[in-house]
């Protein structure tokens, strides 16, 4: 039972990793007012670049970078759309997440199309800085991507958002943005910054299923991650640290039910009332939440400039 | 203005001001469209070591070129102009459904269970209640999130996205316990009664029912938006919840019933892949026509005929997309990208072409 709850955290903290790191990018865009859709096709496209660049360039460290930065430009075209522009946001968000995942699956049927055995690469190691420790080995033995994101990205969004002037007019922003304007905050720029940002965020996110956890890029390595770190931004109420408690109560019963599974478990319940749960309660959360002051005000409405 | 930055439109002395757009400006927006999305996506044809003018032969023009590929055209649209007038009627009012794709889950669900029971019944009764029973499916799986819209005011954006998980969780389920087919053992449910299947509308083609099931819809849109008040009450709501208010529409009741019907519409489109082309069941039942008749719908300025030219101009592309990867080798999810690009560009042309820039 013991060994069973080790492996379970341990499990669960490296489920909850790419989920947490496109949770705070969202959570970036739409504390400054904008629903980012392209959450998933993002993803998608992070984990694609990675994993094409990795395998390219033989360096690893050179996927992630590609897959921050080809976020940061799907971020700064959702820009584009929803800020310069001004379009619905769903619908130019959907759009992205469209054209991300379709740029993504003709660039790789282009590049590794005629193989028989699907492609894969050596993906990063597992740091385990308490080799040979009960407990404290198994649960220490994570990617470096989960320690940053955890004990880096999340302090770091936390700490910009809510202790930086930054911060401020990023809610500022997200709140009212007329009064943003009027205070001399450029709502223009925060919105490109937030949603660049969050782009990174998002790309790292897919980047660490291609080329930490996997080591390939499959067609389903995202299969709605992107939805359920829309829904954890929700849940955790726009706080970076209450989106992590949330990755990390999905984390972990997504790993639950892998393991459940994976022992052959007879359960009453079909496995797949668990992975349907975190949106069932995201929905309760959101009809809590549209009480709650937290709530960009500003989201889902574009900023025109009279 | 909301296009370019006040501070650079200052210093090029220009003054942007909004305009309605002329008319053959908008019939022009198309045209213009598509050769930008030509020109975008050329760069990938010729990745892809294909010349973009025969890629775009193949994909827009070859499929017309012969009866079977042509009709294959209208089969690919059915789902598409289903799912697009399922979306324009929720938009029409203001109610922003992305929840099309699981609704239309709903409705194939529906179709499962109704064409195994409804077996011992004549086509002419069952298909009519298969049609019904999509309907009220997605209706159903479209009203709690109407429901938390109208009476607690809970955005419909992320409740309709995330319900669209949840119904595959199910067919997941299903497909894999109680309906896992009994012949084949492959996770889909046992195949529909004869009697409950669509009939082909030509023989030795896939075109079935469905195609005019999907034109009848458009005709229904066309005539709810155009002809009757509950359209216009739909209209003013989309417009602007409050001034409607104002105005005497019961805003709570338009919003509900215009979400109700638009799953319901979406439902049916399930019930047309299953009962129409699959007689199955089956967890990839659709790439995402719920998500592209937001585009389709989006792209048809949520006008009836354009939302049907949108489809038939999608399932064109669905269909060049195939011949295309045939003949060039070029990979089949160039589609997808022009649908998107597409969609992308158009947006943008929609919005310059209600300003003009003149000197200040």
């Amino acid at each position: 039972m013991e060994i069973f709850l080790v492996n379970l955290i341990a499990a669960t903290l490296r489920v909850a990793t790419p989920l947490l790191l496109a949770a705070i990018g969202e959570t970036s865009a739409e504390r400054a007012g904008v629903l980012n859709l392209g959450i998933e096709g993002t993803m998608f496209f992070g984990a694609f670049t990675g994993f094409f660049v990795a395998d390219v360039t033989g360096s690893l460290w050179a996927g992630l970078l590609a897959a921050i930065l080809s976020g940061v430009l799907a971020g700064l075209l959702m820009a584009f759309l929803s800020v310069t522009l001004g379009v619905n946001q769903h619908v130019s968000g959907l759009g992205i997440t469209l054209l991300l995942s379709g740029l993504s699956l003709f660039a790789f049927r282009l590049k590794y199309g005629g193989r028989s055995t699907p492609p894969s690469i050596e993906p990063f190691g597992q740091l385990s800085p308490f080799a040979g420790v009960p407990i404290l080995g198994t649960l220490f033995e994570q990617y470096l991507l989960t320690y940053v994101t955890f004990l880096v990205i999340v302090p770091l969004a936390w700490w910009l958002l809510y202790r930086t002037s930054f911060g401020l007019k990023v809610r500022a922003v997200g709140e009212n943005p007329e009064a943003a304007d009027a205070a001399g905050v450029n709502v223009f720029r925060v919105r490109y910054i937030t949603l660049a940002l969050g782009g990174g965020l998002m790309g790292m996110g897919g980047a660490f299923l291609s080329i930490a956890q996997l080591g390939a890029f499959t067609h389903g390595i995202i299969s709605g991650r992107g939805w359920v770190a829309l829904a954890l931004v929700i849940f955790g109420n726009w706080d970076p640290l209450k989106v992590m408690g949330g990755a990390l109560i999905f984390g972990g019963t997504f790993a639950l039910q892998l393991r459940l599974q994976a022992m052959g478990l007879q359960l009453p319940i079909p496995y797949e009332t668990f992975l349907a749960l975190p949106y069932l309660v995201t929905i309760v959360a959101l009809v809590i939440a549209g009480r709650n002051a937290s709530y960009p005000a500003a989201l889902l409405k574009p900023y025109h400039r009279e | 203005m909301s296009f370019t930055s006040t501070k650079l439109s200052a210093r090029l002395g220009l003054k942007i001001e909004k305009t309605g757009a002329p008319v053959w400006m908008r019939t022009l927006i198309p045209v213009i469209a598509l050769l930008l999305t030509f020109i975008l996506t050329s760069g990938l044809i010729i990745w892809g070591q294909a010349n973009p003018l025969r890629a775009y032969y193949y994909f827009l023009i070859a499929p017309l070129s012969s009866q079977v590929s042509a009709l294959e055209v209208l089969v690919k649209s059915t789902p598409l102009i289903l799912a697009g007038v399922a979306v324009a009627f929720a938009f029409s009012a203001g109610y922003y459904n992305i929840g099309a794709e699981g609704q239309l889950y709903a409705g194939a669900v529906a179709a499962a269970w109704l064409g195994t029971v409804l077996g011992g019944l004549p086509p002419v009764m069952a298909i009519p209640l298969m049609l019904l029973g999509g309907f009220i499916a997605g209706a159903l799986w479209a009203l709690a999130p109407a429901l938390l819209r109208v009476k607690l005011a809970v955005d419909e954006v992320v409740t309709t996205l995330l319900l669209n998980s949840v119904i595959l969780f199910i067919i997941s389920a299903l497909l894999n316990g109680p309906w896992r087919d009994p012949v084949s053992g492959w996770p889909q449910s046992p195949e529909i009664a004869l009697s409950t299947q669509l009939p082909k509308l030509i023989a030795r083609s896939r075109l079935h029912l469905g195609f005019v099931v999907a034109v009848v819809s458009v005709a229904v849109l066309w005539f709810v938006l155009s002809r009757t008040s509950f359209g216009l009450k739909m209209r003013a709501v989309g417009l602007g919840r409050e001034a409607a208010h104002f105005a005497g529409v019961d805003v709570g009741r338009t919003v509900l019933i215009a979400a109700l019907v638009s799953g319901g519409i979406a439902g049916i489109a399930g019930v047309c892949e299953v009962a129409g082309i699959q007689y199955h069941l089956i967890e990839e039942l659709s790439p995402g026509y719920g998500y592209t008749g937001i585009i389709i719908a989006t792209l048809g300025t949520l006008n009836a005929l354009g939302v049907a030219a949108a489809g038939l101009f999608f399932g064109l592309i669905d269909t060049g997309t195939q011949t295309l990867s045939h003949a060039l080798g070029v990979p089949i999810y160039l589609g997808e990208v022009t649908q998107a690009t597409m969609l992308l560009v158009t947006l943008g042309l929609f919005l310059l072409q209600n300003y003009r820039i003149r000197r200040a």
